[in-house]
């Protein structure tokens, strides 16, 4: 991908960043920390925006500092096998709700180290566009979603109304609308492309619609919109079925409206690229930046190389924190 | 050549025990004879009739009618439940263990590693040589001038100035519209994948000449590996040899052996023996034998052979991108993510462009003839090498000079995408689908589905091996209903019948519009290649592509996944069709003409019958089609297998991925099967073989 650009912007990157190191006094990190640096650290990329730009922004940064970086595309549920295996070494972005289970069976194997967590906090959830929130007075909460549920039924949902889930292996509640009694049925969507898909001919014909979405995602920027407001998540909404509206079962709850988005590494890492592993347990995302990230990209249409760069001409600050932060 | 006689002629004059034994054989391979045929299909229709009119008396009993399974229930509003899954026999656990085993007790991802890492240097220096960079040998990037000129020449000299416009333009193409350095990605990896397969298909194909035991052997494999689905088989390929480009190398190199082993077989099977003699005759060892004597005369099946590598090589493109692989294939594949139509149609087309390119060059090169007699000058032997030296030079020179033509601008920013989206929202919000889509999901597609899940498994299995039987006789009649028994005792059944019925009911629509497509394309000369090249055109561009748009005309159903579908598996309808047509020996069309027939009649009774074998191919190929298609659209939202096997995929989970892929297999083989084998007795007795 576009090496020689990304070298040139690399060396004027490296220019600023050296200049900025001789102006506060603090050496980069020495080379034996560095480990090392011929064997590519192995970045693994996934198919949505945010993903991929924010990993060639720590690839680059990694460059600096002297490292060879190469990135892989992957599916991002196989990833954490890859990871296990030193397939791949790093992994940035590991979504609470999406991620999770194979996150922890990996845990479990071993091979695979917690890297920590970023401030930017994720939340998947029954989302609405604005062009629908507008036709239908009281929502987004659920009740008043509820009450309007003929709005988005479909020719063969029997008059209740279809709720576009994601693919089945995204492991959701399935059993949520039949705790809370709704007048909904779930379809599940083959895919993320899917879901747009569904939004976007719904806005090209000024339908209602209400999809599985999660935040932060470029769909805030272009429909605008809300999640669902469903009764709290609770921890013994899963389990107790006493708890919340319905006495009778559990799932009568939403999704934890905080979800986390964590870092992964090979448990290679910190031996063979110490600095690096050092950097990707500092490195940290804010909801703000992931979304900027993701406008970049799908707003403004920029290759994720070129987004990846211009966020680090911006966001100086905030990286050399990552790289040179003081232990 | 005519086949043998019926033998109930022979009959007389046979004495009795050779009859009976004849009769054997018959019964074994060969099935009934046509004209008990009517009589046996009555039977087979009136069991399986007896079989499911029982079922509402509950005089079936249980383990006749349902197989205990993974499934979901669906009624007609979609209340969708899940049941405990229970495998009558753990074939998945089996497997698991069984490709577990293998990889980590007898360390065979040794061998698969070594060959993953050996093969991601050999890409990495063909990427290098092609776009530069730091890999491979650290070179910096050719002109992309010069490639422009290598492919204007290159075309040129094999075949023509038609050829060289296609292949500059395309090299253009590339520059223009940004593509450039996923193009050069892709045609890295093309340039391993390609001769990788030929190599391997070469070998084996000529192994499996040599030695019977090999070809029994390898045929039923290459069988299952034309018809497993790519995603099945990643799960495998990425358990031994790990994510990556490369390993997106090797699917790619799976995928594409079978055929050109196939037609390496086939070309050295149908040599005629006099050539053979005649070589060893004169004295040639059996290497020279090979290389010198068959290998040439089997020239022409091993050059179909090549063109088949590349255009499976192509259809790999955008799947292989799913474990890894690189360059246009994940670029469209992100940008279709992110709904950007326009820009996926723009790199669907490069693709097809590349397809075309390769295909034409590989196709000018096998038609080239080597004159031997001609006794040439150095410079005019080789004016065409000395030309491509002289023109590369120009365009090194005039690169270091002009920087347009050393490296297109990045910002250049000049695409058609936009064009397209426009297009795409138009037909959107001016193509209401609602009533069409009521009619479709509520009247046809969800009656027709509940019929197949209620039909008791019985009744499918002895209606399909039934059909065998009157087809093929025993031996059809085994290998079908092991097929299918294979499914039931896997536990995927339910799944296995909701694919069927996507599949059956898309080739339905395949059918009906895509053979009358065909005979009225066939009925000109000039209309019958432009149809010929609107097929090439459709099965390269990628099928992803198809699924989008139909999501946002019919929305997340069963309905979308099938018009899909039938965007896909249309193509080989038309084209065995126009085919079929097109091959008629001009004899018979003499014939007909003279005896008077008018085109009314020359069609219904000359060409339909004659071409319906070959007719019938294109049915099954669209069938194939179909079965590898249908699991794609599982993209849609689809509630059948490969929806399990998309889940498998994200799970890494081997056994159960592969246990699927086999069920998917099975049911393709087991239509293959029969179809092949009417059309194969049916060409023999109009005599065209």
């Amino acid at each position: 991908m576009s090496r020689k650009f990304t070298k040139t912007l690399g060396a004027m990157v490296a220019g600023t960043m050296l200049a900025f190191g001789a102006s506060t006094g603090q050496a980069g990190t020495t080379t034996a920390a560095l480990g090392d640096v011929d064997d590519p650290i192995i970045i693994p990329v996934h198919n949505w925006s945010s993903q991929i730009a924010m990993s060639h922004a720590v690839g680059q940064l990694l460059e600096k500092i002297g490292y060879t970086v190469e990135y892989t595309t992957t599916d991002s549920q196989a990833v954490y096998e890859a990871l296990r295996v030193g397939d791949v070494t790093l992994e940035l972005e590991v979504w609470e709700g999406s991620f999770a289970t194979a996150f922890n069976a990996a845990l479990d194997k071993g091979g695979i180290l917690d890297a920590g967590t970023h401030d930017a906090v994720t939340r998947e959830e029954w989302w609405l566009p604005d062009f629908t929130i507008a036709k239908c007075p009281g929502l987004p909460d659920w009740e008043a979603l509820n009450a309007c549920a003929e709005m988005f039924a479909r020719p063969d949902s029997g008059g209740k109304g279809v709720y576009v889930d994601g693919p089945v292996e995204w492991l959701h509640d399935l059993d949520r609308i039949e705790a809370l009694g709704m007048n909904f049925i779930q379809i599940h969507a083959g895919g993320a492309a899917a879901l747009w898909a569904e939004l976007e001919s719904a806005a090209a014909n000024d339908e209602a619609v209400v999809v599985f979405n999660w935040s932060p995602n470029f769909t805030d920027a272009l429909y605008g919109g809300a999640f669902v407001e469903f009764p709290a998540f609770h921890d013994r909404c899963k389990t107790d079925a006493s708890w919340g509206i319905n006495p009778n079962m559990t799932s009568d709850c939403g999704s934890p409206a905080g979800g986390y988005l964590k870092k992964a590494a090979w448990d290679g890492m910190p031996r063979k690229w110490p600095a690096a592993y050092k950097a990707l347990t500092r490195i940290n995302f804010t909801t703000n930046m992931v979304g900027t990230m993701a406008m970049f990209v799908d707003v403004d249409e920029m290759e994720h190389a070129d987004a990846a760069a211009r966020w680090i001409e911006e966001n100086e600050e905030v990286w050399s924190a990552w790289l040179y932060a003081s232990q | 050549m005519r086949g043998p006689g019926h033998p109930a002629l022979e009959a007389t004059t046979t004495p009795f025990k050779e009859i009976s034994l004849s009769r054997m054989k018959d019964l074994l391979l060969k099935g009934l004879p046509p004209e008990q045929r009517a009589k046996g299909a009555l039977v087979l229709l009136a069991i399986v009739g007896v079989l499911i009119l029982a079922k509402p008396f509950n005089l079936i009993p249980d383990f006749l009618d349902e197989l205990p399974q993974h499934t979901y229930q669906s009624s007609i509003n979609k209340e969708i439940q899940e049941i405990k899954r229970t495998e009558l026999v753990p074939i998945g656990a089996a497997l698991e263990w069984t490709f577990y085993y293998l990889r980590d007790d007898l360390h065979v991802s040794v061998v698969t590693r070594f060959f993953s890492t050996s093969l991601k240097a050999l890409v990495d220096v063909v990427h290098n040589i092609l776009s530069g960079g730091r890999k491979g040998f650290g070179l910096d990037a050719p002109p992309w001038s010069a490639l422009l000129v290598i492919a204007l020449t290159l075309g040129y000299a094999l075949k023509g100035w038609r050829l060289s416009l296609l292949g500059g333009g395309t090299v253009c193409y590339f520059a223009i519209f940004g593509l450039w350095t996923y193009a050069m990605t892709t045609l890295a990896y093309l340039a391993v994948a390609v001769p990788i397969s030929i190599i391997i298909g070469l070998f084996l194909g000529i192994w499996c000449y040599k030695k019977k035991s090999v070809e029994v052997s390898i045929l039923p494999i290459l069988s299952v590996a034309q018809t497993m689905p790519h995603f099945a088989y990643l799960i495998a390929v990425v358990v031994f040899f790990g994510i990556g480009h490369q390993t997106g190398v090797i699917a790619t190199i799976i995928f594409a052996v079978p055929p050109m082993v196939r037609l390496t077989l086939l070309g050295l099977q149908t040599i005629s023996p006099e050539i053979v003699e005649a070589g060893k005759m004169a004295g040639c060892t059996s290497r020279q034998l090979l290389f010198r004597v068959q290998l040439p005369s089997a020239r022409n099946e091993i050059m179909i052979g090549i063109n088949q590598v590349i255009m499976q090589c192509l259809a790999m493109v955008v799947i292989a991108a799913f474990i890894g692989a690189d360059g246009l294939g994940f670029r469209l594949l992100h940008k279709l993510i992110a709904l950007k139509l326009g820009e996926c149609v723009e790199i669907g087309f490069a693709i097809v462009l590349l397809a075309l390119v390769l295909d034409g060059l590989s196709k000018a090169w096998a038609e080239k003839k080597r004159d031997y007699r001609a006794n040439l000058p150095f410079y005019r032997r080789y004016k065409y090498s000395i030309l491509l030296v002289v023109l590369v030079a120009i365009a090194y020179i005039l690169a270091s000079y002009f920087p347009i033509l050393n490296k297109i601008p990045r910002d250049l920013d000049i695409t058609y995408a936009k064009s397209w989206d426009g297009f795409i929202d138009w037909t959107v919000v001016n193509w209401q689908t609602r009533d069409f889509r009521y009619i479709m999901l509520v009247h046809i597609l969800t009656p027709l589905r509940d019929a197949l899940l209620f039909m008791p498994f019985i009744a499918i299995m002895v209606l399909v091996a039934g059909v065998g039987l009157l087809l093929g006789g025993y031996y059809s009649a085994l290998l079908t209903l092991g097929f299918l028994l294979f499914i039931a005792l896997a536990g995927w059944w339910d799944r296995a019948m909701i694919t069927l019925y996507m599949v059956l009911f898309s080739t339905f629509i395949c059918i009906v519009v895509g053979i009358p497509l065909g005979l009225w394309s066939a009925m000109r000369e000039k209309r019958a290649r432009t149809a010929l090249f609107w097929c090439d055109t459709f099965q390269t561009f990628p099928s992803f592509i198809y699924i989008i748009p139909a999501i946002m005309l019919f929305r997340v159903n069963d309905f979308t996944a099938i018009m899909a579908v039938v965007a896909y598996a249309m193509v080989p309808a038309v084209r065995y069709t126009v085919e079929g047509l097109k091959n008629i020996p001009p004899e018979l069309h003499e014939a007909v003409t003279m005896a008077g027939c008018n085109k009314r009649q020359r069609l219904l009774q000359l060409q339909l019958p004659v071409a319906l074998p070959h007719i019938m191919l294109g049915v099954n190929q669209t069938v194939m089609f179909a079965f590898s298609m249908v699991i794609i659209a599982a993209f849609v939202g689809t509630i059948d297998l490969g929806q399990s096997i998309f889940k498998a995929l994200s799970e890494t989970a081997l056994g159960k991925g592969v246990t699927l892929g086999l069920c998917v297999s099975f049911m393709a083989l087991t239509v293959d099967h029969l179809v092949v084998r009417w059309a194969r007795e049916r060409r023999r007795l109009l005599g065209l073989d």
